[in-house]
């Protein structure tokens, strides 16, 4: 009963600490990325007894400076919303890694530990919905606040989000048309096969189409550049324009942390999970007859070890998107949601069916 | 734009490629400077103050007046300076100089450095070579404009800059100067 407790707590443990510690040192990583992409040193200034470690210590000067800034509130804001709409914001984002699976189930002490902090069938479906509620946050902060371009921000973000939402859901479908079902775990583990006996099953081998609709939609779903129309800081600044403080930090932290649901969910669907490639329950067993005989402990923390490398490959990828395109005018993100994104994810149901019905064997 | 263009995405790539090719270049570099490498450098930054840029020998820095060798101004207050200058900011008051030999002394010699617009004419119109902007001091500023008036004790305390640019006196605190 103890230990059952404790695992669960474990687990849930290290999916918070994981993604809250990883979202904290984002700050830094996008710094110093965008800095070395545009030939720049990027922040290095902040110090503690003269010890730099590359900047490191700016994520901690960051807080120290939001937590101790004037947290204001206009006169005219609806006070509880307008306290409320920033917790909205991260808790959604935080909880959506919840059924995003790090590792196949362990066995140990005659017990069965999924690795993952909530095993749900229908996670894909939970992931989405957490990732839609966000916009709730932004919304309920660009309606509270009192001020009209925080609520232009706030309904540019409503549409951003419908658009962007419709585009994901729809190109997922063909995922789970090839993987036959809702379990991210399930959906992890189908792709430990092998296609054509050589390569593994990964979803951007199966679905690539659907994995670029899916990456760009996803991008959209953070409100990052290029999709930062609710945001649009040379325009409107934003649903945020009347925040302050670490309310306005909590903002800029929910951006991070869709982040990496994004990265997270792009890597349990497209690029195998935890899979690593030709790594089975006993160990390495490549195509060509050689294997490797692996502990299940190796095992397992190679699978950990390959979820984090591609999360945090995907999440440098992100980062080079939003250093490298400009932003779209609000009616060009419109446009490309609902006029390419949406019906090429359509197609791409329609193709994927044809393909399954082609290949089905008889 | 012509038809691939209108994809985007191929556009998409090639933007992403040449970021990607910044960065990882930039990225090698750092570490190879990290390594013992110190011609490899990954960014074009300079870290000043930490790290100033080499200034041009002809570049118009802070003025000083230059001293004869008994430390007395090498000026003669023949308002040359004071004549030509276009923006009206040097101010002098002459005085008799003990030695018949030589003309006159300036009894004060004010720069207001809010008013300069370092075009280096008081420079050319010297008959004496007696002021220069040669100190290499870039960095001087002030909370009221009094603060920028520079007179003549501290114009004269000023030495020429190093070989390599840089200034060999302190930045000069106007006396009088309020914070």
């Amino acid at each position: 009963m103890i230990a059952d407790l404790g695992i669960a707590f474990g687990r849930v443990a290290f999916v918070m600490l994981f993604v809250l510690n990883l979202g904290g040192l984002l700050t830094w990583v996008e710094r110093k990325q965008s800095a070395i992409m545009q030939d720049r040193i990027g922040a290095n200034r902040a110090s503690i007894l003269g010890l730099r470690l590359f900047g490191l210590f700016h994520p901690l000067a960051d807080a120290i400076k939001m937590l101790t800034k004037e947290d204001f509130r206009p006169a005219r804001a609806d006070r509880f919303l307008f306290g409320l709409a920033p917790f909205v914001s991260v808790f959604f984002a935080l909880v959506a890694f919840a059924s995003i699976p790090f590792g196949d189930v362990l066995h140990a002490g005659g017990r069965e530990i999924p690795l993952q902090a909530v095993t749900l069938n229908v996670g894909v479906l939970y992931v989405f919905a957490m990732l839609s509620l966000g916009v709730y946050g932004v919304m309920m902060a660009g309606w509270s606040s009192g001020n009209n371009f925080a609520l232009l921000g706030g309904q540019r973000a409503a549409a951003l989000m419908i658009s962007a939402e419709i585009a994901i859901g729809a190109s997922i479908i063909g995922v789970i048309m090839v993987y036959g079902s809702l379990d991210l775990q399930a959906i992890a583990r189908a792709q430990g096969q092998l296609l054509w006996g050589v390569l593994p099953k990964w979803g951007i081998l199966t679905q690539p189409l659907a994995f670029v609709l899916f990456l760009t939609a996803g991008i959209a779903s953070t409100k990052r550049i290029p999709f930062d129309t609710p945001e649009g800081e040379s325009e409107i600044i934003g649903y945020f324009v009347e925040y302050s403080g670490m309310k306005f930090g909590m903002f800029a932290m929910a951006d991070f942390l869709e982040t990496i649901v994004v990265a997270g969910l792009t890597t349990a669907l497209f690029l195998g999970g935890w899979q690593v490639p030709y790594l089975a329950a006993g160990g390495f067993q490549f195509p060509w007859g050689a294997s490797v005989a692996l502990p299940p402990l190796a095992v397992t923390l190679l699978q950990v070890g390959s979820f984090i490398v591609k999360v945090v490959v995907l999440i440098f990828f992100l980062m080079l998107i939003r250093w490298t395109l400009p932003r779209f005018r609000y009616d060009q993100a419109m446009r490309l949601g609902w006029l390419a994104l949406f019906p090429l994810s359509i197609a791409n149901i329609v193709l994927t069916g044809l393909v399954l019905l082609i290949t089905r064997p008889a | 734009m012509n038809f691939g263009q209108r994809f985007y995405l191929r556009e998409v790539l090639s933007g992403l490629a040449l970021t990607a090719g910044h960065f990882f270049r930039n990225m090698g570099r750092h570490v190879a400077h990290s390594l013992g490498r110190r011609d490899a450098r990954g960014a074009v930054t300079i870290q000043y103050p930490d790290e100033r840029r080499p200034l041009a020998p002809r570049l118009r820095s802070l003025h000083r007046l230059v001293r004869r060798e008994d430390g007395s101004p090498r000026c003669v207050a023949c308002m040359m300076c004071e004549t030509v200058c276009p923006a009206h900011c040097i101010y002098i008051v002459a005085d008799e100089h003990p030695n018949p030999e030589i003309e006159k002394v300036p009894q004060r010699f004010d720069i207001d450095l809010g008013k300069c617009v370092f075009c280096g004419y008081c420079v050319e119109a010297c008959p004496e070579d007696a002021i220069r902007m040669d100190t290499g001091i870039l960095e001087f500023s002030s909370y009221s404009r009094d603060g920028m008036i520079y007179t003549k004790d501290t114009l004269l305390a000023l030495e020429p800059a190093g070989p390599d640019g840089r200034p060999t006196s302190p930045v000069p605190i106007p006396a009088g100067r309020r914070p």
